[in-house]
């Protein structure tokens, strides 16, 4: 028993235990999945399908083997282009929080990457690196870079001051405070940024293969759609974000079960 | 002089409900906590009009949670709370409350945040502002009408929360630890210009605290929680005579040092009691 | 930075990287980046032309609109998801999926149902922007101090006040920087969405460009986005600089 809890009066809103939470997770995908039945069912419009028939669309395409495929083809430029992208990404935004000269020649070019339109640039891409993979993994590393940057510059730049003094003060050299104090005190700010850097990678890869050339996803949209199979469009569209949810919440998971202890105990209690 | 009861809750008790002015009655207030946390048992306590009264008790006697159900922002799990003799649903004019944390709106100045209160039973702006200056100007904030809360001290924060809960001209006073966030010496000087613009107020004040010299030195009737579940321990009434000493002899007057030496010994048990579960 | 003793604040490194584009784009050496005068001289010309101001005219229109609901709704579910926990509890997982989802898989979708026009654009905009506004005013709305919420009522504020005079000011400042970062996510969404359509104003202008090999002239339309987009955005930044002090000044 909290002595804290008696003693400040404010109680947060009551702890939902698991299953009611699962239970209202239950009533909510239903609800949005029943609307969704019976939009399709009206119809609102010949090119929006019922629930069912997506489902039954995306079934047939995990069973034929066509959406591992799709995926296969999608996840290539989506990984190499994210990992290129964390590499230099946080390796630059580190730079800038330690060394003030890399900060003012990085900061604002980043800002601006980060605040415009990249998308726009993604025509482009093509007339250098063609219409293959090397497009798209470029598509990706623009959208996703400039977040993963931005991230590691705050994150180093914000690192507790008073643990670096304290690190000084007992002789720590200057490698000493990067690598024992200022990188792991930085680490889930970086983390997070990795993160939104997936979360914009997908954006950029879906828009390349549709953009560039369909191929995975970004084909099984495009063709579906040109042969009016809404279904199977709607399923590879629900596929996609399904799995960028999916995906993003692990990393979330991941994110507060290594690097925010206080936080998974707050959420526990 | 002191008037030190040594195991007196029954006898005290009907001494205080005696004077038959009480303002403000609690009468077998309990609340259970959603969880089960049970924060006050049983609690029976009257009042007296224009005195202040104090709730002093360890971290988690509940005091805090008492000082809310009595300001209508808790619901009691049991029990009635009575002001004028009529019975609190909610909260109302006739009570006014200072919090722990100042509670000021950041965004707007000493000026609007004392008219707050006045702003919410719709009086008119004129009026308003002209009752909110006269507050301020009491409390000793003349000059920073149109200061933001973060441009203050903490203690100048606090001092906009007494006006505001001034200028609503509400009878009953309720303070819930409100120089816990102040420095030392800010809250003595606190303390004494609360007692001066209390006398001339005429406010009945329900005050919370932890500290055992303030409670002394500022309360006309000490209230000592018990922890887990907050009952009523004892009430202790410190009769101190101010009249024409300064506040350092008050301070140094072996009635004021044995009062608080004989509260510490009952709150000591308590801390005994809790190391040895 | 400290050159020569003069303080040079941080914006100006980006006039190097002009320097070293105009330098890249002189030597030839990669063809995509012709050199930023040349492109700088275009995009005085595109300014002036009428084709350019039709297109800015109806994205503009489209992104106003776009991102008018997106306020509207974001803050109005932002306030629900704090105030009812009901709400928080059927909404949040949804309001969560779509605020990182990649939302450019959608506008085929918006294509197909509402044409490959105007209201498409719209609509791609009111998705990108509106998840981000309501998680932002949710945060605002769910971290106001109890106290401050208590001393409302303990001065007996009515509903209509609590809101208007307490509520919606104590989460303004959260509220701003998700309309902030809404707009910066509609701006991308008003271009992906022209892009994908590709058809009217914006868009047909890139996809013309970019068939065409007119390098000059789509990196002089990529630019006047970015300052667009950053004019805006710097904008909203310095209204939230102004309430500022007070988001750090709340416990």
């Amino acid at each position: 028993m909290s002595r804290t809890l008696v003693d400040s009066v404010y109680i947060p809103p009551e702890t939902s235990s698991f299953d009611t939470m699962i239970i209202w997770r239950t009533i909510s995908v239903l609800f949005v999945f029943g609307s969704w039945e019976i939009a399709g069912r009206i119809p609102i419009s010949i090119a929006f399908p019922t629930f069912f028939e997506t489902m039954t669309a995306l079934f047939e395409m995990i069973m034929d083997g066509r959406l591992a495929h799709a995926y296969f083809e999608t996840l290539k430029p989506l990984l190499v282009g994210v990992g290129i992208s964390a590499g230099f990404g946080v390796l630059i935004g580190t730079s800038m929080g330690l060394y003030r000269s890399v900060q003012w020649l990085g900061e604002p070019i980043f800002i601006v990457m980060q605040a415009a339109p990249m998308a726009a640039l993604i025509p482009l891409v093509t007339f250098v690196y063609g219409i293959g993979l090397a497009a798209k993994v470029c598509a990706v590393v623009i959208l996703a870079a400039p977040i993963i940057v931005l991230n590691s510059y705050k994150a180093v730049t914000n690192a507790n001051v008073s643990l670096i003094q304290m690190c000084a003060s007992f002789q720590g050299s200057r490698v000493q405070q990067i690598i024992r104090v200022i990188i792991p005190d930085a680490s889930p700010m970086i983390f997070a940024g990795l993160r939104l850097g997936v979360a914009a990678g997908f954006i950029g890869v879906i828009l390349a293969e549709l953009l560039i050339t369909p191929t995975g996803i970004g084909d099984l949209i495009t063709y579906h759609r040109s042969v009016a199979e809404y279904a199977d469009m709607y399923a590879a569209i629900f596929s996609i974000i399904l799995f960028a949810a999916v995906t993003i919440g692990l990393l979330e998971k991941a994110e507060i079960a290594y690097f925010r202890p206080e936080r998974k105990k707050k959420k526990g209690s | 002089m002191t008037t030190v009861i040594a195991s007196p809750t029954q006898e005290e008790h009907s001494r205080v409900n005696d004077t038959a002015q009480e303002i403000v009655e609690v009468s077998g207030i309990t609340k259970v906590y959603p969880g089960g946390t049970v924060a006050l048992r049983g609690v029976d306590l009257a009042f007296p009009k224009g005195k202040m009264t104090t709730l002093l008790g360890p971290s988690g006697c509940g005091k805090t949670t008492l000082l809310k159900i009595i300001a209508g922002l808790l619901d009691a799990t049991e029990g009635v709370v009575r002001v004028n003799g009529k019975e609190v649903s909610g909260p109302g004019p006739e009570r006014a409350f200072v919090f722990q944390d100042f509670a000021l709106l950041p965004w707007a100045t000493v000026l609007t945040n004392v008219g707050f209160g006045l702003e919410m039973q719709g009086v008119d702006k004129a009026t308003r502002e002209a009752k909110s200056r006269s507050y301020i100007t009491k409390v000793g904030l003349a000059g920073f009408e149109d200061n933001y809360p973060h441009e203050l001290s903490g203690g100048m924060r606090q001092r906009v929360g007494l006006a505001r809960a001034l200028a609503v001209s509400a009878d009953v006073l309720l303070m819930d630890e409100p120089f816990s966030a102040v420095d030392e010496q800010t809250r003595r000087l606190f303390q004494e210009e609360l007692l001066r613009l209390l006398a001339m107020e005429n406010k009945t004040v329900i005050f919370v605290t932890h500290s055992i010299e303030e409670a002394v030195y500022v309360s006309d009737q000490i209230v000592l929680l018990s922890p887990r579940p907050g009952r009523i321990n004892r009430v202790v009434i410190p009769g101190i005579e101010r009249d024409g000493k300064t506040p350092d002899e008050i301070r140094r007057e072996p009635g004021f040092l044995d009062t608080v030496e004989d509260i510490w010994d009952t709150l000591k048990k308590y801390l005994d009691e809790e190391r040895m579960v | 930075m400290v050159f020569f003793g003069v303080r040079v604040p941080a914006v100006f490194s980006l006039l190097i990287w002009c320097a070293l584009w105009e330098v890249v784009g002189r030597m030839d050496a990669v063809f995509i980046f012709p050199p930023l005068s040349a492109v700088l001289v275009k995009l005085v010309m595109i300014l002036g032309q009428n084709n350019f101001h039709e297109a800015a005219i109806i994205s503009l229109k489209a992104f106003s609109i776009g991102m008018f609901w997106a306020v509207l709704v974001g803050v109005f579910l932002g306030f629900l998801m704090g105030r009812v926990d009901a709400a928080n509890k059927l909404l949040g997982m949804w309001v969560n999926i779509f605020a990182s989802a990649p939302l450019s898989s959608l506008v085929p979708i918006l294509m197909l149902l509402f044409g490959f026009g105007e209201t498409t654009i719209i609509v791609t905009v009111f998705l990108f922007a509106v998840w981000i506004i309501t998680l932002d005013t949710y945060a605002g709305v769910s971290h106001i101090s109890p106290s401050l919420n208590e001393m409302a009522r303990s001065f007996g504020a009515s509903k209509w006040d609590m809101y208007t005079k307490v509520l919606f000011w104590a989460a303004l400042p959260e509220i701003l920087a998700g309309i902030r970062m809404g707009f910066i996510r509609a701006v991308k969404g008003v271009v992906i969405g022209q892009l994908l359509v590709s058809v009217v104003a914006l868009g047909a202008m890139f996809s013309r460009y970019s068939r065409s090999f007119l390098l000059e002239e789509f990196w002089a339309l990529a630019l006047i986005l970015f300052v667009f987009a950053l004019g805006i955005s710097s904008m909203i930044g310095w209204v939230e600089r102004r309430v500022e002090y007070y988001a750090g000044a709340r416990m």
